[in-house]
């Protein structure tokens, strides 16, 4: 690990409100996009030439498109409600990381060229003209916010900064000035199908291996399969999951509950990414595009249902936009929540009681679950207000045997980011990141102290990168963060499995415990 | 003093025309804004129904604010508990004969013009006493706080110190139903208090005040979390599909 050259924030036992510190975050900004990566999504390569019209006309087009974007500019009262709900507020200092501070930095552009009073009376209202120095402080803060929400369900009105970020960037990449992260990777997806640029080939390969594994491990010919047409079910998943840890953990999970569901699936090398990049950087047409892909692979495959894998602002864009950027979905089968998320497949079969778990085999860890924001507060699971809350944890319940929620305050819709969503989650940002991380595990320290927590899981491609990196800056461990899938895994009796023990350990540790350990007997004989 | 009479008859002729009109503007504005995407801020109700209880509950209660900030709530709920009790009280200077509910609520809209003031003056220490609100509050933020301050303790005098004579005062706004200017009695706190709502209605289509018709329009709270269901597309977002 790098040393950081920043101060990473202390861990307190109460959660702290802290006092401004104005500028303090006025250097951090991500690396701007170059030409080739602006082009490929659209945007112009660089910076325009009369780019303050163009912003200006831009932001006039979106203010017509998006009666959020209207309303919450017009609304905001400054009644300071949401000041400290923000984790890069309260990690950073910077006032301009409050919800409303950021804001403002459009609004009061917004209000000099369209509001009379801005017009008329510039200095009464705080209206100002976009020059160089406004244009840098939107690049600056309106991607150090991770798009999470959480002021959104402080504020009286409603007003959500997630919106008014996705505005300004979007402005930005109109006139040239794009983020390197976003832009580099979905223009990935176009070419190649996914966020990290994984090629078909590789993911085959991926996959066997997978196929391999588990069957060593479990005895059992758990498929894993890409491009099947005929299955019934495409699965979308995040690119992370096919290599990185602990993602892939609850990849091999997914494989296994399908498996003991017995009903045919596949993934696509087409569609091989359920991430939507589009959405950080407000792009309807790209985020439009993304999602086509799936449109697209899931007539050519001929599926009848569509299933996401572990991902929170994929979930989002698929829970509420699939329908309204690739729909409509008359060729599926309308039996099915359509898309379904890989947790309420799972919980559905647990109602049923089809799938059998062997709990004590998590019974190495004592767990805490982190609600991903775009899960929480911006989606659905099941068919009521809140299944996105109760089914993660009901799954994590039937699975272990040791659970604990972190404090109130900061889960469910009041959950804290991770500090990484809204493409920041890029090495160029990592100091913000690890600041906005602060709330977060502040709180998972709290019950790892009260409760003797280990693991904290989570069903989000992000949210697992950004705490297998941050977690080590705050002495944590970076296995710590699990996939809600891995500890299905973990605990899944198979249908025919000879042995019972975890999946994930390694063979030399699983003789030892063969040798110590009697089998348990009711459970593997009702298996 | 039909010359001042005069002028005020115009000025509200003209207020209520502001008020009303922009209004009317800003209100058509919002709501032919297309909202393209789905995005209420879950758990959201998933029936049209239960969303009008949640910005019921929203209007009346203010209960995102409760959750965000106990103090701001408890100051902005007195205030505007109390403008809606001395709104309700001030009908029967407009309306002839008066309902008895509207006769019956004035001696609450005394307190509600005292917990008004008290509201007022608790929102506004804390532009000065919070650092982070302190740092967000521009001059007009101050401006509309002393404007709405001066109402209240403009009102409160006429009913406590120096009297006015009401009788006088319905005679000017009924007069000002048929078009014809009455005169208004001359005195001086009245003047200022007629002055100040006056020019309050005529900031209000244009400031901040929007938040009262804007959170009818904000799509995180007016939405029903149903987009797996139906399909929710925009006019503009359709013709995409068309080419």
């Amino acid at each position: 690990m790098a040393k950081a050259n920043f101060q990473v924030p202390e861990l307190k036992e109460y959660a702290e409100i802290p006092e401004i510190e104005p500028g303090i975050m006025a250097h951090s900004k991500p690396f701007k996009s170059k030409p080739e990566f602006q082009e490929a999504l659209g945007f112009p390569g660089e910076l325009v030439e009369d780019w303050q019209k163009k912003a200006i006309d831009k932001m006039g087009d979106l203010l017509g498109r998006y009666r959020s974007l209207r309303v919450y500019l017009d609304s905001c009262v400054k009644c300071g409600a949401c000041t400290d709900k923000c984790h890069y507020y309260l990690g950073t200092h910077d006032p301009k990381n409050m919800p409303v501070g950021r804001q403002d930095l459009l609004r009061k552009v917004y209000r000099r060229h369209f509001t009379l009073a801005g017009r008329f009376f510039p200095n009464l209202v705080g209206a100002t003209d976009l020059t160089e120095e406004v244009l840098g402080d939107w690049y600056n803060y309106f991607h150090q916010c991770s798009q999470c929400r959480r002021c959104s369900v402080f504020c009286p009105y409603g007003i959500d900064t997630a919106e008014i970020s996705m505005a300004a960037r979007e402005i930005m990449d109109h006139i040239g000035v794009g983020q390197k992260y976003c832009n580099e990777i979905i223009g990935k997806v176009y070419k190649i199908g996914n966020n990290l640029g994984l090629p078909g080939p590789a993911l085959i390969d991926t996959l066997e291996g997978l196929e391999e594994d588990v069957f060593d491990e479990t005895g059992v010919e758990v498929k894993y399969p890409i491009d099947q047409e005929g299955a019934e079910i495409l699965l979308v998943t995040p690119s992370a999951d096919f290599f990185a840890e602990p993602h892939v953990d609850g990849l091999i999970g997914y494989g296994k509950v399908f498996h003991e569901a017995g009903v045919s699936w596949t993934m696509s090398t087409y569609a091989s990414e359920a991430a939507n990049f589009g959405m950080f950087i407000g792009s309807y047409d790209n985020m439009r595009r993304v999602a086509l892909r799936i449109r697209e692979a899931a007539i050519k495959l001929g599926v009848k249902r569509i299933v996401f894998g572990e991902c929170g602002h994929a979930w989002r864009v698929a829970y509420s936009f699939l329908n309204t950027l690739a729909g409509p979905w008359d060729f599926l089968d309308q039996r099915y929540p359509i898309p379904q998320h890989i947790c309420e497949f799972t919980h559905d079969l647990i109602q049923q009681g089809k799938l059998k778990f062997d709990k004590s085999r998590n019974d190495d860890k004592v767990l805490t679950y982190h609600d991903s924001c775009n899960v929480a507060r911006a989606s659905r699971m099941g068919d009521k207000p809140g299944g996105q809350f109760d089914i993660p944890r009901a799954i994590i319940r039937e699975v272990c045997n040791h659970y604990y929620d972190m404090d109130e305050e900061t889960i469910r819709d009041r959950t804290f980011c991770c500090g990484g969503g809204g493409g920041l989650l890029t090495d160029d940002l990592m100091e913000v990141r690890v600041k906005g991380a602060q709330p977060r595990i502040e709180a998972l320290n709290h019950v790892i102290q009260e409760k003797g927590v280990t693991h904290m899981a989570a069903i989000c491609a992000i949210c697992k990168s950004q705490f297998t990196k941050v977690l080590p800056y705050y002495g944590m461990d970076m296995d710590q963060i699990v996939s809600v899938h891995q500890l299905v895994s973990n605990a899944l009796i198979l249908t025919g499995q000879e042995s019972d023990e975890p999946d994930d350990e390694p063979a030399d540790k699983r003789e030892d415990k063969l040798a110590s350990e009697p089998a348990s007997q009711s459970t593997s004989a009702a298996a | 003093m039909s010359f001042i009479s005069d002028i005020y008859a115009y000025l509200f002729y003209f207020a209520t025309l502001v008020l009303l009109g922009g209004l009317t503007l800003k209100i058509l504005q919002y709501a032919r804004t297309p909202a393209p995407l789905k995005i209420p801020t879950t758990p959201a109700p998933t029936t049209s129904v239960g969303v009008a209880l949640r910005m019921t509950r929203e209007v009346v209660l203010f209960e995102s604010l409760f959750r965000g900030n106990k103090w701001t709530w408890i100051f902005s709920w007195m205030f505007h508990f109390g403008l809606l009790l001395v709104t309700l009280r001030h009908l029967r200077y407009f309306i002839d004969p008066v309902p008895v509910p509207i006769q019956m609520i004035q001696p609450f809209g005394i307190y509600g013009g005292m917990a008004m003031i008290v509201g007022l003056a608790g929102l506004w220490a804390r532009r000065f006493f919070v650092d982070r609100v302190r740092y967000i509050s521009s001059r007009s933020d101050h401006l509309i706080l002393a404007l709405l301050v001066a109402i209240g303790l403009t009102g409160l005098i006429m009913r406590f110190v120096v009297h006015t004579d009401i009788i006088r005062v319905k005679e000017f706004f009924a007069g000002l139903y048929r078009f014809e200017v009455v005169i208004l009695p001359a005195d001086p706190v009245l003047l200022l208090h007629l002055l100040l709502v006056a020019l309050l209605m005529i900031i209000f289509p244009y400031s901040k005040l929007l938040h009262a018709p804007g959170l009818f329009f904000s799509p995180s709270r007016n939405q029903v979390d149903n987009p797996r269901e139906r399909r929710h597309i925009a006019p503009w977002a359709k013709r995409l599909e068309q080419e």
